[in-house]
């Protein structure tokens, strides 16, 4: 990727995260619900009608859209995206406190996704139509059809009821509290990605220059190792990025299962307590974190595929 | 040859298998006050609660004492009726949008596809999230958040579509010969639109039915006492210790009806796009 497709990427990245600000902040103008007086009850005493108002008009709530929406970007440019009702803190504060945490699931559930699922992906492609494909098709099939909360759940049951392994991994906020979460989101996403990972070997197992090589007789392995995984590794990285995004989104289902702290569990509480700077704030950076994600992994490919170093 | 032949056949018969399947799942659904011989999913009495399953209540009973097996058949009217809506709505609405910004270009398709990218270039289940939460628990508004990010892939793929065949000869000669162009639309541009959209439509609902229950999960669907798949889960989760088929039946039933819709997407797609075969 040249630097002007860069350029031009970052620039793309932009006005997705401002028209994704405006829609955000157009649903929660329209939502139903008047932030006032919920800023007030969530302190926790009836607020009378006069300080409902009274609060309107400080906040700024009786101006027209536009002007409520340019200020809020205005100030969310400069880092600040107010603060949360709910919890009386900075949103920003609340998100970079939990951004670590679900980072770090995240990776560890990828790195969990990628062990399992190249391996099968391989085997299952090189070893096409034989007992162990079908093996790995079948179990696959059945993976992308688990609602990752059930698994949670199961996993929950099973290791924490019935084998009570409570204290070890079950409870506290080390390295052993992500297993279950990471293993529940690895599940749907390991399925998924082993079958592109057996599509594309396939795929690069069926060009003519494999069936050139074997004639030649260079040895199966070779031919492997040297040429097709290497060749089929831009569009297993380009899955990865696109896998990330649903990751991002399900941790939000598997953080409320576990009590894991991070930004879903956060989101979700926000979402229930109609905390509308958090959820804009929420939205955003997931955007963000999402999209910048993606963009590296499309500069990677120029350390992948040297034909992309030429300008396109 | 002879093989060829013979694995297309072993597939079909496997579609005719998950159609029976889904068929007999969308039966349960239409006769469930039949099946549950009138026992309603929504009362219960609280002498009966959290009763393990018995030859009375074969999936047992839940705190207040409803009959989860009654639950879980009428659940699968809800699911059903949910993912159908969302894949109805992004379907009519993704197609007729990307037909539109096809046929037209210009500022109608820069308009229409700069929101659709926009909705596309980040996960959509955090947006299904904020736009169901913020509309208010209920499992309308959780169709229209799921569609709200799944027309977008309906309406690039209809635009692709319509952009292979409107710069054709016969299309040209349509206009030419003073077609309207509402019936260049309907006659030309949609039926070659439609096969591989219901291809799409039918492999998506599966996945549709998981994103609805996640978010009946989490609390931005279903509400009680509907008898929703997911919201049963969450509803028992806190049993999990004394009450485990509380999250036992109503998992399972999610996971065999995604597994059916899914088993039949692909078969559909086999047989209507056999170019498709991996």
């Amino acid at each position: 990727m040249s630097t002007k497709k860069i350029l031009s990427r970052i620039l793309q990245i932009v006005i997705v995260l401002i028209g994704i600000s405006f829609l955000t902040f157009l649903l929660t103008y329209l939502a139903p619900g008047d932030p006032a007086q919920i800023m007030l009850t969530s302190s926790g005493v009836m607020p009378t009608p006069s300080e409902v108002a009274a609060l309107r008009e400080t906040m700024g709530f009786n101006d027209p859209f536009f002007v409520q929406y340019f200020r809020w970007l205005g100030n969310a440019l400069h880092g600040d995206f107010g603060v949360s009702f709910s919890l009386n803190k900075p949103v920003v504060d609340l998100l970079l406190a939990r951004l670590w945490p679900t980072l770090k699931l995240t990776i560890f559930s990828m790195i969990l996704m990628l062990v399992v699922s190249v391996p099968l992906g391989m085997v299952s492609a090189v070893k096409k139509d034989s007992w162990i494909d079908n093996l790995v098709r079948g179990v696959t099939f059945l993976g992308v059809s688990l609602p990752n909360f059930w698994v949670g759940l199961l996993l929950m049951l099973l290791f924490c009821v019935k084998l009570k392994l409570l204290p070890v991994i079950c409870s506290g906020g080390d390295f052993k509290s992500m297993i279950l979460p990471a293993v529940t989101l690895a599940v749907a996403m390991s399925a998924k990605y082993t079958r592109q990972v057996r599509t594309a070997i396939l795929e690069e197992l069926s060009q003519d220059y494999v069936i050139g090589a074997r004639a030649r007789g260079v040895k199966e392995r070779k031919i492997l190792w040297r040429n097709v995984f290497p060749n089929s590794l831009l569009p297993l990285i380009t899955m990865l990025g696109l896998s990330v995004g649903s990751l991002l989104g399900g941790t939000a289902v598997v953080e409320v299962i576990f009590s894991y702290p991070g930004l879903g569990s956060l989101a979700v509480s926000a979402i229930t307590s109609n905390d509308y700077n958090l959820i804009q704030g929420y939205v955003l950076w997931i955007a963000l974190i999402y999209m910048v994600i993606n963009l590296l992994v499309d500069i990677s490919y120029n350390f992948v595929d040297p034909r992309m170093r030429l300008s396109r | 040859m002879e093989m060829k032949k013979k694995s297309f056949f072993a597939r079909y018969k496997v579609f005719t298998i998950f159609a029976i399947l889904a068929i007999l799942i969308i039966l349960a659904a239409v006769f469930a006050p039949q099946i549950t011989r009138g026992v309603d999913p929504a009362k219960g009495s609280l002498a009966d609660a959290i009763k393990a399953p018995s030859a009375e209540h074969i999936f047992g009973t839940d705190k207040m004492g409803r009959d989860i097996f009654t639950r879980v058949i009428y659940g699968a009217r809800v699911s059903l009726l949910a993912a159908f809506g969302v894949v109805g709505l992004s379907f009519v609405i993704g197609t007729f949008l990307g037909i539109i910004s096809g046929y037209f270009r210009g500022i109608v398709d820069s308009v229409i596809m700069r929101i659709a990218d926009m909705m596309v270039s980040f996960p959509g289940l955090v947006l299904a999230m904020a736009v169901a939460g913020i509309l208010g628990a209920s499992i309308g508004n959780a169709i229209i958040a799921v569609s709200v990010v799944t027309w977008p892939k309906y309406a690039r793929l209809a635009r692709s579509l319509v952009l292979k065949i409107r710069d054709r000869d016969y299309v040209a000669a349509a206009v030419v010969t003073g077609s309207k162009t509402p019936y260049i639309l309907f006659r030309y541009m949609l039926p070659n639109a439609l096969p591989t959209l219901v291809i799409t439509a039918a492999t998506d609902i599966g996945s549709l039915m998981l994103e609805l229950a996640g978010l009946s999960f989490l609390g931005f669907g279903a509400t009680p006492p509907t008898p929703e798949w997911g919201l049963m889960l969450s509803e028992g989760r806190a049993y999990m210790q004394s009450a485990p088929w509380l999250m036992i039946f109503p998992g399972l039933a999610i996971f065999i009806t995604v597994v059916v819709f899914n088993m039949l997407g692909d078969g559909l797609r086999d047989i209507l796009d056999p170019r498709s075969n991996e």
